[in-house]
């Protein structure tokens, strides 16, 4: 997915683009509303993630500008304030949601995941691989016309495997990607998951192969 | 805050007063004038006739060689007759010797002069009695005499009429003093209407209305106005830059904790080494942790403060309810937690702060949230229980242990199995403190079956 990201602070903008091209997302970065503007004038964005303060101006403005130009690209804030009339007053703006700092990139990519579905759609389509049909938003895998809802977390796993077939990823690398960071849980908890999700890849010929004492592995048969 | 003070008197209960007691003044000495008209002119009526009788019967006296000669006019005392039942006495006196009638009838004190009678008030014979008397000279045997004629009536008669002309005077006075204290009210009320509305124009005002007073007022209350308003803006002056500290303080403040935060999170990403990821996690939960204590204690000074100062609003609870959990599915989601909602039956409609419902609406959901396991189920019940609107939020967590409400309600306070759960200890105490505020109830319980079931019970509108 193409993010553009609104923020002034050097450390935090340059730390969630890293973050988010981890997960192997476009980040374009604007430090000031101006910024912004011109990115928004040359490229198009699935997402926009805006904070608040900066330094030629205040985001709900530009969200209010945003708005008025009828331009529909999401926008989610990124919040310093946590207080509930805050967050009232900021979807009242016409933010499709926010996430308060610090904030879980699991749940702002689930937040992410949630407004492009209530967009009902994006840049990002139904994919296949093998002899399965794999549409992220609608969270479904289609084998040999059967459509099996994933929950949460098998779509994520599936999406992060399938996104390198034939690449090995430790349990660590999964874990990451599954689970809140701040959530206690050893690196073992990925276990359960994968079983779930093989049992929804049965009767296709995708497969997820151990590869013992290394980790896991997305392979067709 | 609103503060209950008495009042220092009434302004109205003062002008009123002051009004009843000039009217009460004029009133008596309407009355007493009145009175004192109807005495004299009464008096004078009878003086008249008086005067007249006694005149007449001095102008019957003839004096002669062979004495004095005296024929009383009948006319003389039917005069005096014609004024009811009073008694008539008359004295003659030739020099000071009595010739005819009541002998001890008393001569007025005064020097009595010619033809022109004169008048006194006396007792006699143990009543009182008005007095008229004439001295003339008549030539008696070729001698000057001096003689005098008194004649007296009871005074019966005049004392009714002025009884009644009393009466009636008093009965002008009080009707003269209900007017003006009907007249009173009524100017009270009008001169305090400007009062009164500028007042009500306050009261009506929303606690967040903070735009000065501009209305028409009478002279005398410019002052006030100007300094209502001169006060609301420096009011409207604190509270800004007090919002825009919060704001800029809170930005400084989570702005390089978030830096912290993701740059963990990108550490985390890039190590296989089980103890730097432990302490990185742990890195991040303290994080969490302190963001959540500041948000929280933040979240709880706002609900104390629009306790006092509410902005009610009709609310329908299920719609409110259902806005909350929609804005917890992505939360829920990421640990494959279902958020149920079972909606109402009809619909449930409060009045009260949105603001302060939805607080206490989301701690409630973001504990049950936080305490499930993993795949989990949280259910919303919404209900109408007697004269309340009733929410349940349940989970099938790790339950609350051997806690009550009243102990995890509690500033700061949490369960003691919340285990390796992130929490400030306020999510409660704000719930609790929502209900109070509302006149509701909260109370939370071990769920059968496991976990934990929250209820929260909202007065009707």
């Amino acid at each position: 997915m193409r993010f553009l990201l609104v923020e002034d602070n050097h450390d935090l903008g340059q730390s969630v683009q890293t973050r988010l091209s981890l997960d192997g997302h476009a980040v374009d970065w604007a430090i000031s509303l101006g910024d912004a503007d011109d990115h928004l004038a040359a490229a198009t964005y699935d997402l926009i993630l805006l904070d608040i303060m900066l330094p030629d101006g205040d985001g709900r403005d530009f969200l209010a500008s945003h708005r008025r130009a009828k331009r529909d690209t999401p926008v989610i804030v990124m919040t310093a304030r946590s207080a509930v009339a805050d967050r009232v007053a900021l979807l009242d703006t016409g933010a499709d949601d926010y996430v308060t700092k610090p904030f879980d990139f699991g749940e702002l990519e689930a937040r992410v995941r949630a407004v492009l579905r209530r967009r009902g759609g994006s840049a990002q389509t139904a994919m296949t691989y093998a002899d399965l049909t794999f549409d992220p938003l609608a969270a479904t895998l289609t084998v040999g016309g059967e459509a099996r809802e994933l929950r949460n977390r098998e779509l994520r796993l599936f999406e992060v495997l399938v996104a390198a077939p034939d690449r090995i990823f430790s349990k660590g690398q999964l874990c990451d990607r599954l689970l809140s960071a701040a959530e206690a849980v050893t690196d073992n908890a990925i276990e359960v998951y994968v079983g779930r999700l093989r049992k929804k890849l049965e009767g296709s010929r995708a497969k997820i192969e151990t590869v013992r004492g290394v980790g896991y592995r997305l392979t067709e048969t | 805050m609103i503060s209950v003070f008495s009042p220092a008197g009434s302004i109205r209960q003062r002008l009123v007063l002051i009004l009843l007691v000039v009217a009460a003044v004029l009133a008596g000495l309407l009355y007493l004038s009145v009175r004192t008209v109807a005495d004299t002119a009464v008096e004078a009526t009878q003086d008249a006739i008086l005067g007249a009788a006694t005149v007449a019967i001095s102008e019957e006296l003839r004096g002669g060689k062979d004495g004095l000669t005296i024929d009383i006019p009948y006319a003389a005392f039917s005069m005096l007759g014609a004024t009811g039942q009073d008694r008539v006495f008359y004295r003659i006196l030739v020099g000071d010797e009595t010739v005819t009638g009541y002998a001890d009838l008393p001569l007025p004190d005064v020097t009595l002069s010619g033809l022109n009678p004169t008048f006194a008030s006396q007792v006699y014979q143990g009543v009182a009695v008005r007095t008229g008397a004439v001295s003339r000279s008549v030539l008696v045997d070729g001698v000057s005499q001096v003689v005098t004629v008194l004649v007296a009536q009871t005074r019966t008669a005049q004392d009714a009429i002025s009884r009644q002309m009393a009466n009636r005077a008093a009965a002008l006075g009080l009707g003269f003093f209900v007017f003006a204290a009907v007249l009173s009210i009524f100017t009270a009320r009008s001169v305090l209407t400007p009062l009164n509305r500028l007042a009500e124009a306050m009261e009506r005002r929303g606690p967040q209305d903070l735009r000065p007073v501009e209305r028409a007022v009478p002279a005398e209350l410019v002052p006030l106005m100007h300094a209502l308003n001169g006060f609301i803006a420096r009011l409207r002056g604190a509270l800004t830059r007090t919002e825009a500290f919060i704001t800029e303080a809170a930005h400084h403040v989570r702005t390089p904790l978030a830096t912290v935060r993701v740059q963990a999170e990108i550490a985390l990403r890039q190590t296989d080494d089980d103890v730097t990821r432990a302490t990185l996690r742990n890195v991040i939960r303290a994080v969490d942790d302190s963001a959540r204590s500041a948000g929280q204690l933040l979240d709880h000074a706002t609900v104390v403060y629009r306790s006092d100062q509410r902005a009610d609003e009709r609310l329908e609870l299920g719609s409110l309810v259902l806005d909350v959990v929609d804005s917890f599915h992505p939360t829920a989601d990421m640990r494959d937690i279902t958020l149920r909602m079972e909606p109402p039956s009809e619909k449930i409609v409060l009045q009260f702060d949105r603001l302060l419902i939805e607080s206490a609406l989301r701690n409630l959901i973001d504990n049950a949230v936080k305490y499930s396991h993993a795949d989990g189920f949280v259910d919303v019940h919404l209900a109408m229980v007697g004269a309340f609107g009733q929410v349940k939020v349940m989970d099938r967590g790790r339950g609350i242990g051997t806690s009550n409400t009243a102990k995890l309600a509690r500033r700061f306070q949490r369960g003691e199995n919340v285990g390796d759960v992130i929490g400030s200890g306020l999510g409660l105490t704000i719930v609790r403190d929502v209900a109070r505020a509302i006149g509701g109830s909260f109370e939370i319980e071990e769920r059968d079956g496991g976990g934990t079931c929250a209820t929260l019970l909202l007065p009707l509108a």
